[in-house]
């Protein structure tokens, strides 16, 4: 039993979005899915999901048009890796912030 | 109480960890050590101890058993020497750095090369940063009492224990001692208990990549940091000297012995030379400073008991009073000085009293260190008005160099 003076502060994750930190701030390309080829999306069917399944963040929901957490997900492209239908194209994140940068 | 055994230090240990209720011992044998892990493997398989012996094939295996066990909720014990320690290394910062409450005897012997198997500090004192509580004892008496309180004292700070004797001097010499009765043992010491123990239950991953800076988790609760979880283990080793001296009190309650947790003066009250040592180094002393006594010289002997975390008040005040403040020891940072000699001068720094200090390295790799030669360079020391520049007066001498 510890003594109640010690804090014994340790280091334990447990699976889910942003237990390693910020991680959105690592990434240098962003999944964009194409709702048109995406399975789910197409056929209005919970089929596939394998985009959900695959994420090493938990950043990807599982619903009909699946979205991403762009707080956290670190750009890794499993899920477009993955994706059957070559749904998901990875896009630099440069492009999303080059117009704020320049204002 | 038992009547008086007579018995090695190894088997004072393996009685002192069969008491203590150790449910798994996880070891590698390796001499002067042998003889405790061949003791409780004999404890078990006769039925007289509860545990699990896993025979493993290396040190750093050992550990990382012991870290398992704890992690799981069990209370593991183990015990090595020397290049042994060594090959457990990373291991020994690994369970700091997961607070697990692990208690290890290490029976004190000098690091190869070249192969010594006899007596000397050097691999304890290599691990000395290693965020490891180590205790050191004197006699057989001590190693069974310090096991004991070490388990404790593990259990309530979830910061390992290092329970140091001196391989041969100790180990293999046999002494009177006497072990408490196993109620009392286990009224002293309760149910093993980890914080964090795995759960499966609550899965998680224990001592992931933990980045610079804190976050919040899953749950959005703040979680330190590596430098934040580093620095809690410092204070906390700071403050596990001051639960030291209430364990020592709990447990003299409970067997009548202790008192001197973490400085155990002999003939210091009015001593104005002051010898400073740990383990059995410091025992052999006590024949020395009477021999001196009756010479009339003021001398005293002070044992260090707990060398990490370093009581750096605790001795400074102790040594503010004496005029000269000798450090004999078995190891040295090599290219320095003496390791022990190092952090006194630092502990007496802030102190309005700072004695002139002489340093002496004796007996590595069990080279024979006869009280005569002990007695000489105390009464040196003493007698002569050295005149020495303060960079000669700061360099370690060596005693009983056979060049």
């Amino acid at each position: 039993m510890p003594d109640p003076r010690f804090k014994i502060l340790t280091s334990a994750s447990t699976s889910g979005p942003g237990d390693a930190g910020r991680t959105g701030s690592w990434r240098v390309e962003r999944p964009v899915i194409d709702m048109d080829r995406c399975i789910p999306a197409k056929t209005g069917k919970h089929a596939c999901h394998l985009c959900w399944l695959y994420c090493p963040d938990n950043v990807v929901s599982k619903d009909l048009e699946p979205t991403i957490d762009l707080e956290y997900c670190k750009g890794c492209g499993i899920c477009a890796q993955e994706c059957p239908a070559q749904a998901i194209e990875m896009i630099p994140d440069a492009d999303f912030i080059k117009g704020a940068d320049r204002e | 109480m038992s009547d008086a055994i007579i018995e090695s230090g190894n088997v004072a240990a393996a009685m002192a960890v069969q008491l203590a209720r150790a449910e798994v011992i996880a070891a590698y044998p390796i001499t002067p050590q042998t003889p405790v892990t061949e003791k409780l493997s004999e404890l078990i398989t006769s039925g007289e101890m509860d545990a699990e012996y896993v025979a493993v094939e290396s040190e750093h295996s050992a550990m990382a058993v012991c870290i398992g066990a704890a992690s799981a909720g069990v209370r593991p014990f183990t015990a090595t020497s020397s290049n042994g320690l060594l090959y457990m290394s990373e291991q020994l910062h690994w369970a700091a750095g997961a607070r697990l409450p692990i208690v290890m005897c290490v029976v004190n012997r000098g690091i190869g090369a070249p192969w010594s198997v006899w007596n000397d500090h050097q691999d304890a004192i290599s691990q000395r940063d290693a965020g490891w509580i180590q205790i050191f004892a004197k006699d057989h008496q001590e190693i069974v009492d310090s096991t004991l309180k070490a388990f404790r004292l593990a259990e309530l700070t979830h910061i390992p224990v290092m329970v140091n004797y001196d391989g041969y001097y100790l180990s293999h010499t046999y002494m009177p001692f006497e072990t408490p009765e196993p109620e009392q043992v286990d009224a002293f010491l309760p149910t093993f208990e980890y914080k964090h123990a795995l759960n499966p239950e609550r899965p998680e991953s224990l001592n992931t990549v933990t980045l610079p800076d804190a976050r919040r988790d899953v749950k959005s609760i703040q979680r330190g940091g590596y430098m934040d979880l580093r620095h809690n283990l410092h204070e906390e080793m700071r403050l596990a000297i001051k639960v030291w001296q209430e364990i020592d009190q709990e447990f003299q309650k409970v067997c009548g012995r202790g008192g001197a947790p973490i400085i155990d003066p002999y003939r210091c009250d009015d001593a104005d030379f002051v010898v400073v040592a740990m383990g059995s180094l410091a025992n052999q002393f006590r024949d020395v400073v009477d021999r001196l006594r009756d010479d009339g010289l003021k001398v005293g002997v002070l044992a260090l008991q707990i060398y990490r975390p370093f009581p750096n008040s605790i001795i400074a005040e102790a040594l503010q009073s004496a005029k000269h403040v000798m450090v004999y020891e078995k190891g040295l940072s090599y290219g320095y000085q003496g390791a022990l000699y190092g952090d006194i001068k630092s502990a007496l720094y802030p102190y309005p009293s700072r004695p002139c200090l002489h340093n002496f390295i004796v007996g590595l790799g069990g080279r024979g260190i006869p009280t005569e030669s002990l007695f000489q360079t105390v009464k040196t020391a003493c007698v002569q008005d050295e005149q020495m520049s303060p960079a000669q007066a700061d360099e370690p001498r060596w005693i009983g160099l056979q060049l």
